[in-house]
């Protein structure tokens, strides 16, 4: 073992130091590979939804609004990836709940309907940045869960719709008691094109979480994908 | 009795300067004014910010309005080139990733101005009130040239502690947009969501213009001044007698 001489502890010393000027040089350089970039950049996006997961407070409530702060319901946008009606037969019609839950099986629209009804004026705000106040009516999804007997420890709810849309929803936000699987807009029955008969309606989370014409809802640990638009590269938590 | 004053009140400590004899009736000099700390924070900060304006573009590109969705007023297209990140996913993804850069190196540089007293190099007080309306006319004017007694005047001051407010405005208003429900307190202050996003907007087109006069201060004050942002030692500075 030879001790380094003073002039070699120096080179080392600035070799360190010169890498470490030029980090902005290199990274603005590593970000033109582009699957380097691809992995920095969703990666970043990771940390903000790693961030709001640790932030976030299941009784904080979103702000609630007055009638005259409605936004009028002729005017409260239609933002389906499809279409905007999927044809769905009301008569033959049930939310059918698996995975991690004591009683699976099929729940009618009545079923849910038996729930305690809640009412509230949110903000529904896009992630492309419009925002609307509507007025949404329907069952707690807690309560929802209560009723099918749900792991609440469990990580998710995974959602499938008639229009071929799905969504994941981690349970703290499902827990939130303003997150309505939501039958009523404007205390009027849901109308096909917002999603009937039966919607989420999440505050707490951006629009693109709240999911339309739901048809199966599984309790689960494991998603077999992240959502339409979050596999698409939108933040799979989505929270506001 | 301690007779350590605090740490606020500690009288701003002179940078590191060489002299060095040259031949002509005054020795050449370097000053020492930017800590490596604070160069690496500048050029980091300034990545980050040019991709967040591009990025910034393109998200406003989705619904280019302040108005109601329904009906959509479009209030500017932004020319495509002028855009990052090709649609809006893709824009979210810079946009976020590159906020926690920029909060990084904005805080880093903040502290460490703060913590070690530099920061009496660029914050504004009252007693460089009177040195703001000289400058102005020296610069846009054709005025006499003030005697420079340190290495910002009047005008570079207001500028750069004018910035650091403006990129805490900027972090605010996207901190709010990113989370009006969690921050609903920091939200209600702005306005709510919707003036938040015409604050944010705002912020861009302040910066815009900052960085259009930074440019040109730098390029009047000349290449020295340049280099000093890049090895942190400002050559024969006008300041020095």
């Amino acid at each position: 073992m030879v001790e380094p001489t003073n002039n070699e502890k120096l080179a080392h010393h600035l070799a360190r130091r010169d890498l470490l000027r030029l980090s902005p040089l290199l990274l603005a350089g590593a970000l033109f590979i582009p699957s380097v970039r691809s992995k920095f950049i969703t990666g970043g996006l990771g940390v903000g939804d790693w961030l709001s997961e640790a932030i976030f407070r299941r009784n904080h409530l979103a702000p609630t609004f007055s009638t005259s702060e409605l936004t009028p319901f002729d005017q409260f946008p239609l933002n389906t990836y499809d279409v905007n009606d999927p044809d769905v037969d009301f008569d033959d019609w049930a939310l059918t709940v698996s995975g991690d839950v004591a009683r699976p099986g099929k729940y009618s629209l009545a079923q849910i309907k038996a729930l305690p009804l809640q009412r509230q004026n949110t903000k529904h705000i896009c992630v492309e940045g419009w925002d609307v106040v509507g007025r949404f009516g329907g069952a707690r999804v807690s309560d929802f869960l209560n009723l099918v007997g749900a792991n609440t420890s469990a990580k998710f709810l995974y959602v499938e719709c008639a229009d071929d849309y799905y969504e994941s929803l981690d349970m703290p936000s499902a827990l939130q008691p303003q997150s309505l699987l939501c039958y009523e807009m404007y205390d009027q029955p849901l109308t096909r094109e917002h999603g009937a008969p039966l919607r989420f309606s999440l505050p707490t989370k951006l629009g693109y979480k709240s999911a339309k014409y739901l048809t199966t809802l599984r309790v689960t640990d494991v998603i077999p994908q992240k959502g339409y638009w979050e596999d698409q590269g939108y933040s799979q938590d989505g929270g506001i | 009795m301690s007779s350590t004053p605090s740490l606020w009140r500690r009288p701003f400590l002179p940078a590191r300067i060489l002299r060095w004899p040259s031949g002509k009736a005054t020795p050449a000099s370097a000053v020492y004014e930017h800590p490596l700390i604070v160069r690496y924070c500048h050029w980091l900060n300034t990545i980050a910010l040019f991709i967040l304006a591009g990025s910034g573009l393109q998200i406003f590109m989705a619904f280019p309005s302040f108005g109601p969705k329904i009906p959509q007023h479009d209030l500017l297209h932004v020319p495509p080139k002028l855009a990052l990140g090709g649609w809006l996913g893709g824009a979210l993804q810079w946009h976020i990733t590159f906020a926690w850069i920029y909060i990084a190196t904005g805080l880093i540089y903040v502290i460490y101005q703060f913590a070690s007293g530099n920061y009496r190099q660029f914050l504004f007080t009252s007693s460089d009130i009177k040195g703001v309306w000289p400058m102005a006319r020296f610069y846009f004017f054709r005025g006499e040239k003030p005697p420079a007694a340190e290495s910002y005047n009047a005008l570079q001051k207001l500028a750069y502690t004018f910035v650091v407010l403006l990129g805490i405005l900027s972090v605010w208003t996207g901190l709010v947009l990113y989370k009006p429900v969690q921050f609903s307190g920091l939200a209600w202050l702005l306005g709510g969501f919707h003036l938040a996003r015409v604050w944010h907007f705002a912020v861009l087109w302040l910066f815009v213009l900052f960085v259009i006069g930074h440019l040109i201060m730098v390029i009047l004050h000349g290449w020295n001044n340049f280099v000093s942002m890049i090895t942190g030692w400002k050559r024969n500075p006008d300041y020095l007698p």
